[in-house]
């Protein structure tokens, strides 16, 4: 037993359990694949993250280049793309629907889920709150493992005859449940459902470990209170999926029953293929209400954890204290609160009760105010700070900034009124890359960059940063803003080419715009591939807290080993926003130092708090009563 | 060729990997700065590129919205479409008044407060003021903007009155059909999936006399001013009724009929001249993902005058008239009065028409 102090007196549960671990030599196999040290699983899933963004990204790019250039000869696309493209060196259009459809699933569950909140939330819960480790190390990794199964069936459905699944990211029945109806609809279905089965397993695992740990875990003096903002919103994540994650599968799985042992949940009266099929009495508008009750916390999902994450790095670049750290737990609750009961705004014209349609209405544009609470407080934390621009913090901004620019147009949409004419139109492509794409990936850049010398031990290095930044930041916009007016003159989504109608022939220069720099912006991620591998084996040396921030991971050594610490967890007794307090040496008090050694800088209510330190010899007995 | 294009890549980007290795030696070699020297030069930089991607985006933004507004708004041919885009434009106001002052103050702040040594920053981490006031004006300016979205709501999708002009849209990869009740009744007859064939494509029911006189169109005619009430269904997956000009959107649901009630304004006479293209025609598209043929399912759309709108429907065949051959799937009850009203024969009197009441 390494920790043999009066530590583990009063506090034997959660203490002494890893120690031992620390010498623990494991084989290849143990430490870097089937490992069981949340660390190693938290890089796990960024690299398997990244590669599917960049999977991800290339889609977009190749059917950005359909609705960019209609003309363009895509012959040299065969070696990779082979019979999806017609004789003409055209993209078949199907495929163009199935390229669609793998791009969003891809990019909303493997990188924004998995990729944002399996690497962070892995790796920053154990060290932010003080932990050896998750509450299961062995549940983490099999949520890792059945992550990995998940994308690899996902993999394996492009090399299909008939193609992956071509009906949505939404895959809204019929379509998907009728091979008759598309070719994606036959195998290509199969596998998205069993995929994302999997990958619903993987994440209820995931989040059912992320809840544990922040509940029980916390070191000495960590009250819920001096939770960093990262762990309320992974805390928050975890919750919100566990509630909603099952919904999406009990849809999958009626889906799976409509599809292939005859049921009708979903399908009603329907003439397909010269033959009227046998189906009476389902509803296809109920798959859309279990899809969306899914669907629209999942935006949150995605968006928490980026907002923790920008949280965190603009208070640390600031040098200030995040402004209102209540009202953004507030807000963030609310939020996640609010996300279960705004998901009909996704239906308003599908022939849903129009009355449900002005109660969801209402609802929607209830959550824009926490939304905007978030967007102040950020600002507000800016404001008097002093400001470093480290790759995270202009990832952070960029973040902030994309938010405010695709919340806005959420009023839009949310307005039932307004969204008959914006529903399905390149608005709501605009919208909702901006708010939830390009915000929650900017999140995950930014944390990538502020936590990358605690998981490599290595720096990343800035100028190739900043480089990168200007590039995505920029590309994304000219990407993404166009798209507002070009929805605003009515071009529906999902189409493989306007030229069909009148109404839609206009603003190809746009559309070439938007291609041109979608496929600079994805250049530029090279910038970052590069700097990343690049940094990993021969970047500078990290100090042990490069960012000079509060939080516990900084106080473990440059390259924790399993276990975290070498010696006992570090006791906590403030906040983790003590940045610039007035009288202090330093502008950043760790949250391990005690009040007892900081009397030029204590406010009169932490000059109370020291009693409780001394009295205790100690480790702080907590005020807010977690024994 | 392409051979040739790969190894210039690799050349470049072999070129760039040097360059990278070589100042990063460079700058070894001159001695390590502190952290705190190097933000100091590269932060100025990036607080000055923030206040300048500010001033320009903010610019082209504004410029590119009004020099370029006729392109990218469509002219409005229905009642509500005035109402729902006076809310469009409302809302636009609101917020980018919203937008831009926040971004302003964002991007000044970022620029102002930029590291300097020896600076400390300010220790404020709240202000319930402060925080009450931007979580209470948000909330008002939000309530208003749902009262009105909901009154245009509530009316838009209240019941059509009972003098609604009716027209059935039927949705299928990937064409659609509408069918009209008819001149004759008035009224659209009865149908059923299990009825459909490929001539019978509405899946008609003969049985029900209302279906005698119902006609076909390849055309969505509707009149000017007055309410029309769309009956939408599908045959196989979902669609979307969705046209443009009239900011009318519906889904076509399989199973279950959806509405729609619209007036148009204009005819497409009269929006040729407005817009001074004597091409100009209103279309039909599809906004729901139907599979391979989604991106052209597109049905022309004609507004006439009340006048031609109902010579237009006395000059349309029925259904049954150009299908002489179901007739024998109805009843021999109704088979008379159904080749009078389809037209097949001619109609000997007002009291025969009376036969079918
Ligand atoms: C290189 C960057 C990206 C580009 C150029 C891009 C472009 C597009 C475009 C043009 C569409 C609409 C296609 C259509 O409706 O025909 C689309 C769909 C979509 N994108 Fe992206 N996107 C990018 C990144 C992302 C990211 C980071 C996310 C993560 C949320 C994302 C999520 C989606 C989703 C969910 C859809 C809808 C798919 C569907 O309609 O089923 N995209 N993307
Ligand atoms: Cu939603
Ligand atoms: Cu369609």
């Amino acid at each position: 037993m390494a920790t043999t102090d009066i530590h583990i007196q009063h506090d034997v549960h959660h203490h002494d359990d890893h120690s031992h671990d620390e010498h623990h030599e494991g084989n290849f196999w143990t430490t870097y694949i089937f490992s069981q040290d949340h660390k190693t699983i938290a890089k796990q899933f960024l690299i398997t993250g990244i590669f599917w963004a960049l999977v991800g990204g290339t889609l977009s790019v190749i059917f950005r280049l359909q609705l960019g250039f209609p003309d363009m000869n895509l012959e040299w696309l065969k070696p990779i793309l082979g019979g999806w493209i017609t004789p003409e060196g055209k993209l078949d259009p199907e495929f163009y629907l199935a390229l669609v459809t793998m791009h969003g699933t891809i990019m909303v569950f493997f990188v924004l889920t998995a990729g944002l909140s399996g690497t962070f939330s892995n790796f920053l819960i154990p060290l932010q709150v003080g932990a050896r480790d998750m509450a299961s190390g062995f549940l983490n990794m099999l949520s890792y493992w059945f992550f990995f199964l998940s994308s690899m069936v996902m993999l394996v459905s492009f090399f299909l005859e008939t193609g992956p699944a071509a009906g949505g990211w939404t895959v809204y029945p019929p379509l998907s449940a009728l091979p008759q109806a598309i070719k994606g609809s036959g195998m290509g279905m199969t596998l998205w459902l069993v995929s994302m089965a999997l990958f619903i397993v993987s994440s209820l695992l995931g989040s059912i470990n992320y809840i544990t740990t922040v509940i029980n875990m916390r070191t000495h003096g960590m009250s819920f209170t001096r939770l960093p903002l990262t762990i309320w919103a992974f805390f928050f994540t975890a919750i919100i999926g566990v509630l909603s994650f099952p919904v999406l599968f009990s849809a999958a799985l009626l889906l799976i029953f409509d599809r292939s042992f005859g049921t009708s949940f979903y399908l009603s009266d329907i003439f397909i293929g010269g033959e009227a099929l046998p189906h009476t009495g389902g509803s296809p508008i109920l798959f859309q209400h279990l899809f969306w009750f899914l669907g629209h916390p999942e935006v949150y999902i995605v968006l928490l954890p980026a907002l923790g994450i920008s949280s965190e790095i603009i208070a640390t670049n600031s040098r200030k204290p995040i402004f209102g750290y209540k009202a953004m737990i507030g807000s963030m609750l609310f939020i996640a609160i609010l996300s279960f009961i705004v998901w009909a705004h996704h239906m308003f014209v599908t022939g849903m009760n129009p009355f449900l349609g002005s109660i969801f209405m209402l609802l929607t544009l209830i959550i824009a105010v926490p939304s905007a609470v978030k967007i102040f407080n950020y600002v507000t934390t800016l404001w008097k700070g002093n400001i470093r621009f480290t790759p995270g913090m202009l990832f952070s901004i960029g973040l902030v900034s994309f938010f405010l620019t695709g919340g806005i147009t959420g009023i839009f949409l949310g307005n039932s009124a307004i969204d008959i004419q914006l529903h399905d139109t390149y608005f709501v492509v605009a919208h909702f890359h901006l708010v939830m794409g390009s915000a929650s990936f900017f999140g995950m850049l930014a944390g990538i960059y502020h936590w990358f010398p605690k998981m490599f031990g290595r720096m990343m290095n800035a100028k190739l940063g900043y480089l990168h930044f200007w590039c995505t930041f920029i590309g994304v916009y000219l990407v993404f803003f166009p798209m507002h007016y070009i929805g605003i003159a009515g071009f529906p989504r999902r189409y493989y080419s306007w030229t069909n109608f009148e109404t839609f022939s206009g603003f190809a220069d746009l559309n070439m715009l938007v291609s041109i720099a979608a496929i600079v912006t994805l250049s530029a991620q090279f910038i970052f591939l590069f700097n990343f591998f690049y940094s990993m084996f021969r970047g500078r040396l990290a100090p042990a807290n490069p960012w000079n921030a509060t939080t516990l991971e900084w106080t473990t050594p440059r390259n924790p080993q399993h276990g975290n610490w070498p010696g006992e967890i570090p006791s906590v007794y403030r906040w983790p926003y003590d940045y610039s307090k007035p009288g202090a040496k330093d502008d950043f008090i760790p949250q391990t130092i005690p009040y007892s050694e900081t009397p030029e800088s204590n406010l009169p209510h932490e000059n109370e708090l020291i009693k409780l330190e001394t009295s205790n010899g100690h480790g702080a007995i907590i005020v807010e009563g977690k024994h | 060729m392409s051979l040739i294009i790969g190894l210039g890549v690799i050349l470049v980007l072999i070129i760039l990997y040097l360059i990278f290795r070589v100042s990063n030696l460079v700058t070894i070699a001159k001695g390590t700065k502190t952290d705190e020297e190097r933000s100091d030069s590269s932060n100025s930089l990036n607080a000055a590129l923030f206040i300048i991607f500010m001033v320009v985006s903010l610019g082209v933004f504004f410029w590119y919205s009004f020099e370029y507004f006729e392109d990218y708004t469509l002219p409005i041919a229905s009642v509500h479409g005035a109402w729902t885009d006076t809310l469009f434009w409302i809302t636009m106001g609101v917020t980018v008044v919203a937008f831009s002052i926040i971004s302003i103050i964002m991007f000044v702040f970022i620029y102002q407060y930029r590291y300097k040594e020896g600076r400390k920053a300010k220790f404020y981490p709240d202000n319930h003021y402060l925080e009450l006031a931007w979580t209470i004006i948000p909330a008002i300016v939000l309530a208003v903007l749902i009262f009105t979205g909901l009154r245009a709501w509530n009316d838009i999708t209240a019941p059509a009155s009972e003098q609604a002009e009716v027209i059935e849209l039927v949705a299928q990869q990937f064409a659609w059909t509408a069918r009209y009740p008819g001149v004759k009744d008035n009224k659209l007859g009865g149908y059923n999936f299990r009825l459909i064939d490929a001539v019978n494509e509405f899946g008609l029911d003969l049985t029900d006399k209302n279906t005698f006189d119902d006609f076909k169109s390849l055309e969505l005619h509707i009149p000017k001013g007055k309410e029309v009430l769309l009956r939408i269904r599908a045959k196989d997956v979902l669609h979307s009724v969705y046209l443009p000009h009239f900011r009318v959107k519906m889904d076509a649901v399989p199973g279950m009929t959806t509405l729609f009630k619209f007036t148009a304004t204009k005819t497409t006479q009269e929006m040729r001249d407005e817009l001074g293209n004597p091409s100009f025609n209103y279309e039909l598209a599809c906004a729901e993902i139907c599979g391979r043929g989604h991106f052209s399912m597109r049905m022309p759309v004609v507004v006439d005058e009340p006048e031609a709108y109902e010579q237009w429907k006395k000059g349309q065949e029925a259904w049954l008239k150009q299908n002489p051959d179901y007739l024998k799937k109805v009843p021999a009850a109704l088979q008379e009065a159904a080749m009078i009203k389809s037209g097949m024969q001619k109609d000997p009197g007002a009291t025969v028409a009376e036969i079918g009441k």
